[in-house]
C-alpha cells in the first residue's frame, strides 16, 4: 500500500477523467480551429468543457475564461499584464500582494520591482491569514492592482477574498485572487465574489497536469502574453489543448460534486489525523481547522527536522511534503513559518499532509502509527532532546 | 549539466547506499553521561554546533583518556536532514580511537568520502555537501573545550567556501594568476561556490565573513591599480610597455600634451595662433582626441585642412594609429 497525502501538490487524475480526454490523442485529434471535420469532431466536447467551467465557478457568459497552460502562466499573464496595461506610462506604480503567495506570484512581483514597480507584501496575523484591515490600510491612490491568494497551499488557510475583493471593488482598485486551492475544493462563486481576475489548474482537482485557466470579469480585459494567433479570441494564443480542456471541464464537475463529501467525509479523516498528532507532546499545528481548506494540515513537530520526517514517512510509503529546508533544492525553511511569527526553532520542523476525496480511513489509521514511530524514532536521534551533563551549558 | 537540472527533485536519488543505510540506521547515535564517562576511564566532552533554528544541529559526546589523549568513546544526537545525521554517524566513527590532535585533522571532505559507496561518485548531492561541514566543526569544538582554547585556533587559514574547502589565500591567488573575471570560473577553478552557495554573496543560507562576489571584486580592483601602477612606473622611468590605448585617461592627456608641445605649438605659436585639449574619449577603435583653436588660427582657412592633418598625422605617428582628431 502506498499513501498519498501530497494532494496540495498535484492530484492523481480521476478515472472518469482520464477516459474523458482519451478519444482527442487519435480519434479525434484535429486542430479546432482549422475549417474541416477533423477540426469540428472537437467542438462539441471543447464547448462542454467550457461550459462545465463557466458553471463550475459561476462565471456570467460575458466574461472570460482563457484557458492556459497552468496557474503560474495564469498568474504571470495577470501582474505582467497588469504591468504593461495599468502601470507602464500611467499614474500607478503599486501592487499589493502578500507574504505568503506562491512563488509564481512572489517571483514576478520581485520582477516587477526590478522595473521599477512598488510592491507591498502584506503580513499575515499569527493564523497565517491576511486580514481586511491590513489591506484597506496598504491601498494607496496609486495602486494598480491587489493579488491574494484564495487559500494557502501550505496551511490550508482560507482568506477573506469577498470582504477583500469588495473593498478594492469600492476602491476602484483591480482585484486578482490565486485560487489554485480552493477550485474544486471550496465553493467558488465568481458572481458573488466581486473579483476581477481568478486563476486555478486542473492537476489540483483530479484533473491534467499542464492546464489551467484565468478567469477575466467582463470589461477587465488584460494585453495577451502569448501573441500569435486567434485562439481564445486572441488573448491566448496556441493550438488548443484539446485533451487538457476537455478533462479539466470535466474534472471541476465531478470535483464540484464532492465538495459536499469532502467537507464533511475527509475533513473528518483530516481532524482524526490532525487530533492524533496534537496527542504527541511539543506538536502545534498551524491555522484554526475551520478556517481551513478541509483537506489540509500542516504540523509541527519540535525537534524533528522536515525532510527527515518525509524520508521516514517515505520509507512507511507515505507521501507528505514540506516546503523547508534540505527537502527543496534549496536550502530555506518554509516561508509560512517564518511569516506567522511561529518560533525560529519550529521554521523546519514543518510537515504538511494535504488529503482527496481518495483518501480512506484505513490509509489515515496507517498513517497515524507511522507518523508516531518516525516521531520517535527521530527524537531519539535529535539533539533536541539530548542528554544534557550539570555542568555543561547548551549551545543549540 | 543543463540535462541534468532540468527536471529537479532527485536528491534523494543522489544519496549513496551508505548515507541511506546510516540514515535508517545510525551506529554511533546516542548520549554519554558523566557516569559513563567514570566508568569508561576519561573526561566527558560535550560540544554542540548549529541550531533548529538554521535547520541543523548536532551534539558530539567524547570520553578522552587523559594520559594518553585517546578518544575511547564517541556518540552524537542530531536535528538535521539524512545527510547531517549520515555525517554525524561517520565522522563519530572516523573520531574514534585517534587522538584528539589527529581527529581535528579530520575534515568534511574526509567525512563525504567515507560515505562514498565507489570512489568516484560524491556520496551525497551538491547542495547537501554543506551538511556535513557541521560534522567537522562540532570536532573543533570538542577538541578546543578538550584543550581549553578557542576551537578557531585549529583553522590557520580563513576557509570561505567550506563545503569544498577551499580558502581565501587560494581564491585570491587562483584569480590573480589565471586573470579570472567571474564567479563561475573561480567555481570551475576552485569549486569554490560549487555546493550550497552560501559563499557566492550575501542572502544565501548561512551568513559569511567573506564572499566570493566580494573577493573577486576586491582582486580585480587590486589588479587594475597595479597595472596602472605599472604603466605610471614606466612612462616616470622611461621603461614603459604600455601602448597609447592601455593608457589611463590622464595618461593619455598628458602623453598628447607633450607632443603637441614638442611637435605642433612651436609652428602654431609662430604664426600667432595656438591650440587648446579639450577632451579624449575612446570610440570603440579610434581614441578621439578634442581640440580648440585659439589665436590666429581661428578662423584660419588652413584649420580644417592642412593644419589639421598635420596635427592628427603627427599624434598618429607618436602615439597611435588609431587617433582622430576632432576641431569644436
Amino acid at each position: 500500500m502506498r499513501i498519498y497525502l501530497d494532494n496540495n501538490a498535484t492530484t492523481i487524475v480521476d478515472r472518469r477523467v482520464k477516459d474523458a480526454m482519451m478519444p482527442f490523442f487519435v480519434e479525434k485529434f484535429g486542430n479546432p480551429n482549422s475549417l474541416h471535420s477533423f477540426a469540428s469532431d472537437t467542438h462539441p466536447a471543447l464547448k462542454c468543457a467550457m461550459g462545465q467551467l463557466y458553471n463550475g465557478i459561476n462565471a456570467n457568459q460575458k466574461d472570460d475564461i482563457i484557458i492556459t497552460s497552468c496557474a503560474t502562466e495564469s498568474n504571470n499573464w495577470v501582474l505582467k499584464s497588469i504591468y504593461f496595461d495599468h502601470i507602464l506610462n500611467s499614474e500607478k506604480n503599486h501592487i499589493i500582494t502578500s507574504e505568503v503567495e506562491h512563488p509564481s506570484i512572489i517571483a514576478v512581483c520581485k520582477f516587477l520591482e526590478s522595473l521599477g514597480v512598488e510592491v507591498t507584501y502584506l503580513p499575515v496575523n499569527s493564523q497565517g491569514i491576511v486580514e481586511v484591515a491590513t489591506l484597506e490600510n496598504a491601498i494607496t491612490d496609486k495602486t494598480a492592482l491587489v493579488s491574494i491568494m484564495w487559500a494557502n497551499n501550505e496551511t490550508g488557510m482560507i482568506f477573506p477574498i469577498k470582504e477583500m475583493a469588495q473593498l478594492c471593488q469600492a476602491k476602484g482598485v483591480l482585484f486578482h485572487t490565486d485560487a489554485v486551492q480552493a477550485v474544486g475544493k471550496l465553493k467558488v462563486n465568481v458572481s458573488d465574489v466581486p473579483v476581477d481576475y481568478l486563476s486555478f489548474s486542473a492537476h489540483k482537482f483530479h484533473g491534467p497536469k499542464a492546464v489551467g485557466g484565468l478567469f477575466i470579469r467582463q470589461g477587465k480585459r488584460i494585453s495577451p502574453l502569448m501573441h500569435g494567433g486567434e485562439h481564445m479570441g486572441g488573448l491566448r494564443s496556441g493550438t488548443l489543448n484539446v485533451a487538457g480542456i476537455v478533462g479539466m471541464g470535466y474534472a471541476l464537475e465531478i470535483a464540484n460534486r464532492y465538495i459536499a463529501y469532502e467537507d464533511k467525509s475527509i475533513r473528518y479523516l483530516r481532524d482524526k489525523l490532525e487530533d492524533a498528532l496534537l496527542d504527541i507532546p511539543d506538536v502545534f499545528i498551524i491555522g484554526d481547522r475551520a478556517n481551513r481548506t478541509p483537506n489540509t494540515v500542516l504540523a509541527s513537530i519540535k525537534g524533528v527536522e522536515g525532510e527527515s520526517m518525509l524520508w521516514d514517512l517515505n520509507r512507511s510509503n507515505i507521501a507528505a511534503s514540506t516546503g523547508s529546508a534540505c527537502a527543496s533544492e534549496d536550502l530555506e525553511s518554509n516561508p509560512i513559518m517564518e511569516a506567522i511569527g511561529a518560533d525560529l526553532d519550529l521554521a523546519h520542523t514543518a510537515v504538511r499532509f494535504s488529503l482527496s476525496r481518495f483518501t480512506t480511513e484505513a490509509e489515515i489509521d496507517f498513517v497515524i502509527e507511522k507518523t508516531n514511530e518516525a516521531v520517535k524514532r527521530l527524537r531519539a536521534i535529535s539533539s533536541s532532546y539530548a542528554y544534557t551533563p550539570k555542568n555543561h551549558k547548551s549551545e543549540l | 549539466m543543463a540535462f541534468e537540472d532540468l527536471i529537479g527533485g532527485s536528491i534523494w536519488d543522489e544519496y549513496s547506499q551508505k548515507v541511506q543505510d546510516l540514515m535508517n540506521n545510525p551506529q554511533n547515535q546516542g548520549e554519554i553521561t558523566e557516569e559513563d564517562a567514570e566508568r569508561i576511564g576519561g573526561k566527558l566532552i560535550v560540544a554542540d554546533f548549529g541550531a533548529e533554528s538554521c535547520g541543523d544541529a548536532v551534539r558530539l559526546y567524547w570520553v578522552v583518556e587523559e594520559k594518553t589523549n585517546i578518544i575511547k568513546e564517541a556518540k552524537f544526537k542530531s536535528f538535521g536532514c539524512g545527510t547531517a545525521i549520515a555525517s554525524s554517524d561517520t565522522m563519530i566513527q572516523l573520531c574514534k580511537g585517534k587522538t584528539v590532535d589527529e581527529a581535528v585533522k579530520i575534515t568534511n571532505i574526509d567525512v563525504e568520502h567515507a560515505m562514498r559507496d565507489n570512489p568516484d561518485t560524491p556520496a551525497v548531492p551538491p547542495q547537501k555537501m554543506h551538511c556535513s561541514v557541521m560534522s567537522y566543526d562540532v570536532i573543533k569544538k570538542a577538541a578546543g573545550q578538550y584543550k581549553g582554547v578557542d576551537a578557531e585556533s585549529f583553522e590557520t587559514e580563513i576557509i570561505v567556501c567550506e563545503c569544498a574547502r577551499v580558502t581565501l589565500g587560494t581564491l585570491q591567488e587562483v584569480i590573480k594568476l589565471n586573470d579570472l573575471k567571474t564567479i563561475e570560473q573561480i567555481t570551475d577553478y576552485t569549486k569554490a561556490g560549487a555546493f550550497c552557495k552560501s559563499c557566492i554573496r550575501p542572502g544565501g543560507h548561512e551568513e559569511k565573513e567573506y564572499y566570493l562576489v566580494d573577493i573577486l571584486a576586491d582582486v580585480r580592483a587590486e589588479m587594475e591599480q597595479e597595472r596602472l601602477k605599472n604603466i605610471a612606473d614606466g612612462i616616470v622611468t622611461g621603461t614603459t610597455t604600455a601602448t597609447f590605448a592601455d593608457m589611463t585617461i590622464v595618461q593619455k592627456l598628458k602623453k598628447t600634451e607633450e607632443v603637441i608641445d614638442e611637435f605642433i605649438r612651436p609652428m602654431l605659436i609662430m604664426d600667432g595662433g595656438n591650440i587648446e585639449i579639450i577632451d579624449i574619449k575612446q570610440e570603440r577603435a579610434n581614441i578621439d582626441v578634442y581640440m580648440r583653436y585659439m589665436g590666429a588660427c581661428v578662423g584660419c582657412a588652413s584649420s580644417s585642412t592642412g593644419t589639421l592633418f598635420a596635427i592628427e598625422n603627427t599624434l598618429k605617428e607618436k602615439l597611435d594609429e588609431n587617433i582622430r582628431v576632432l576641431p569644436i
